[in-house]
């Protein structure tokens, strides 16, 4: 293939990867924003997500469409049950201090992760797409007669993946309208700003607080059940995104939610199309350090307008 | 004065029972006892830094692997002997750590943990992309007839028990040292309140260097070692896995105290064993007990003698 067509099957590729990476970034920025604490299992309900959607889609049988939008429903909501729990049960006791957070947080992703590998096994397991219908797409071509138009073999996408980035837009403008409309959203906000003073006005920061994580861990969940179909479900498959996650949150801005999401769209895209040229493991080290960078040069992040 | 004293009586002592365990104890577990002790002193590095200076690094392995691929590299490339592979484990060590605590320390709280984290998880992937040379996850070994240190075979079994116990005794002393003398204070003051450590005139700054230098090289003593000992160099030891194990251990037996490394690698290492035995996800345990510790008992094993039983304990 030549260089155009591949290069535009990359960024077509790399917008999968930015879909679905906003989704996950944006859940791990809303926690960090609204209550101060640094994740490190987010990767795990992401994988939690997929898995259910694995078992979900299994357990309805029927037409692959039915299990999938059983899944898209029930997963998110059990993934941010369990979080939800997690959060009464551990994070609260420690007053959410910012250090025990973390290292309670990699506890969790142990416990997930491996109460996984003992049931689920450590097999690789796919899901079915609702639709899947291959697209052919065209190029053009300057050719002596002026532009003329061909398929070239390879380049295409499937009518899932162009859902998948339709999905990932719809829900995050959802989310943007959520926080800045309703008064659930309202009462986030006056959490994020001061604490304190929320509670002295009678906001229950406690449920805000098991709330919003059990949400930042339902939208890890739903973006994995988006990308189940296109990637399988593994017990490992939380360690990746929640990297680039991290990567995202802190180069779009710890807690600003449209910083997150350019920082998504630049990071997912720029991976995609850095891992069809070059070794993507040189590309992981690239983006690493960058971070690192990032974080001691410029804390508040490449977006952010605040200094932290 | 009296403070140090009983602090190096006190590890004489558990230096003596280490050395007498060996007499005792079963084949296997003296074996576990010696990989144990090399681990401690991977934790005791650690806790120098978490325990006493109050910085939290998300990114130790690489200290480790700087001291193992130091000597690794240096006798599988170089055809150095072993006494010049630990040196040149210490150095590379040393090199890293001085870097990487320069770059780190301009950052504090959950951006430090974030950035050691990240320069861990480069250094994990540099090795990985020098497969070349360092032969990446698969890893390589080092020959036993390599493997003899001024005339001492470290492959035998009873050499490697002693070895590593002198590696542990030299780095028990020299924290032992480090946490009584006036540097050592300052640390913990630093811990305690830096603001006020900074308003006292101490240089807050330089001290936080030189305990991640320290600690890097402690770390990376317990890498080199680990690759001698055990005659094999992987990058699995580079992974976010091994930055979390000195964590573990040091909050398991108690952070800022001098032999709660010790207890805590123990107590790891043989809940490990025995639940690995039970199921192939052991690392659950390690999940479950991070958990109940941050909960229940942060101030860990030792943590907690010294507050009930022993206050004087260093």
């Amino acid at each position: 293939m030549e260089f155009g067509p591949h290069f535009l099957l990359a960024s077509l590729e790399g917008a999968v990867n930015a879909a679905v990476l906003a989704l996950m970034a944006v859940g791990l920025s809303i926690v960090f924003g609204i209550m101060r604490v640094v994740n490190v299992a987010h990767g795990e309900f992401f994988m939690l997500g997929a898995v259910l959607a694995w078992w979900i889609s299994s357990l309805v049988g029927a037409h692959p469409a039915y299990g999938f939008v059983v899944a898209l429903i029930a997963a998110p909501l059990i993934v941010g049950a369990i979080a939800a729990l997690a959060d009464h049960f551990v994070l609260r006791r420690i007053n959410y201090d910012p250090e025990r957070t973390i290292v309670a947080t990699i506890g969790l992703l142990y416990v997930l992760q491996q109460t996984t590998l003992m049931t689920f096994g450590p097999e690789a397991r796919p899901v079915e797409a609702p639709f899947n219908k291959r697209i052919a797409l065209p190029w053009f071509e300057k050719t002596a007669e002026g532009f003329s138009m061909y398929w070239p073999w390879g380049l295409g996408t499937t009518t899932y993946k162009l859902a998948v980035i339709a999905a990932a837009a719809v829900i995050l403008i959802g989310l943007w309208i959520f926080m800045t409309r309703s008064r659930i959203g309202l009462i986030m906000r006056a959490t994020q700003l001061d604490s304190e003073m929320a509670l002295a006005y009678g906001i229950p920061v406690d449920r805000v607080y098991a709330l919003v994580f059990g949400m930042g861990a339902a939208i890890a969940a739903l973006a994995a059940v988006l990308v189940v179909p296109i990637q399988q479900a593994h017990y490992l498959m939380g360690h990746d995104p929640l990297l680039l996650s991290f990567i995202v949150v802190i180069i779009g801005g710890l807690g600003s939610i449209p910083g997150t999401i350019v920082a998504a769209i630049l990071i997912g895209m720029s991976d995609g199309i850095i891992s069809v040229f070059f070794s993507p493991t040189v590309a992981k080290i690239l983006a690493t350090l960058l971070v690192a960078f990032v974080l001691i040069f410029r804390p508040q992040g490449l977006f952010g307008k605040r200094v932290a | 004065m009296i403070e140090q004293i009983r602090t190096s009586l006190f590890h004489l002592l558990l230096i003596a029972a280490l050395a007498g365990l060996y007499f005792i104890l079963p084949e296997y577990h003296s074996g576990v006892l010696a990989r144990v002790m090399v681990l401690a002193v991977y934790a005791m590095g650690y806790n120098l830094l978490f325990g006493y200076t109050g910085l939290l690094s998300l990114g130790h392995a690489l200290f480790f692997a700087a001291g193992m691929y130091g000597l690794g590299m240096a006798m599988q490339h170089l055809d150095l002997s072993s006494s010049l592979g630990i040196l040149a484990g210490l150095i590379t060590a040393l090199i890293v750590s001085a870097v990487i605590g320069f770059l780190a320390l301009r950052t504090s709280g959950v951006a430090f943990m974030i950035v050691t984290l990240m320069f861990a998880q480069a250094g994990y992937l540099t090795i990985l992309w020098a497969g070349e040379y360092t032969r990446g996850d698969e890893g390589f070994v080092i020959q036993q007839s390599q493997r003899v240190l001024s005339g001492i075979d470290l492959s035998d079994a009873g050499n490697r028990y002693f070895a590593a116990l002198v590696l542990f005794a030299i780095c028990l002393f020299i924290i032992g040292w480090i946490v009584c003398s006036g540097f050592g204070k300052t640390l913990v003051a630093i811990r305690e309140n830096e603001e006020r450590a900074r308003m006292l005139g101490y240089n807050v700054q330089r001290h936080k260097w030189l305990a991640v230098i320290a600690s890097g090289v402690i770390s990376g003593a317990a890498g080199a070692a680990y690759a001698l000992l055990f005659g094999y160099v992987g990058a699995t030891f580079a992974t976010v896995q091994y930055s979390i194990f000195p964590l573990l251990y040091v909050l398991l037996g108690g952070a800022g105290t001098t032999i709660g490394p010790l207890i805590g690698t123990v107590f790891m290492f043989y809940l490990i064993d025995f639940s690995s035995e039970l199921t192939n996800a052991y690392l659950l345990v390690a999940g479950v007990a991070l958990i109940l510790l941050t909960l229940f008992a942060p101030q860990g094993l030792a943590g907690e003698l010294r507050k009930r039983v022993m206050p004087w304990l260093p």
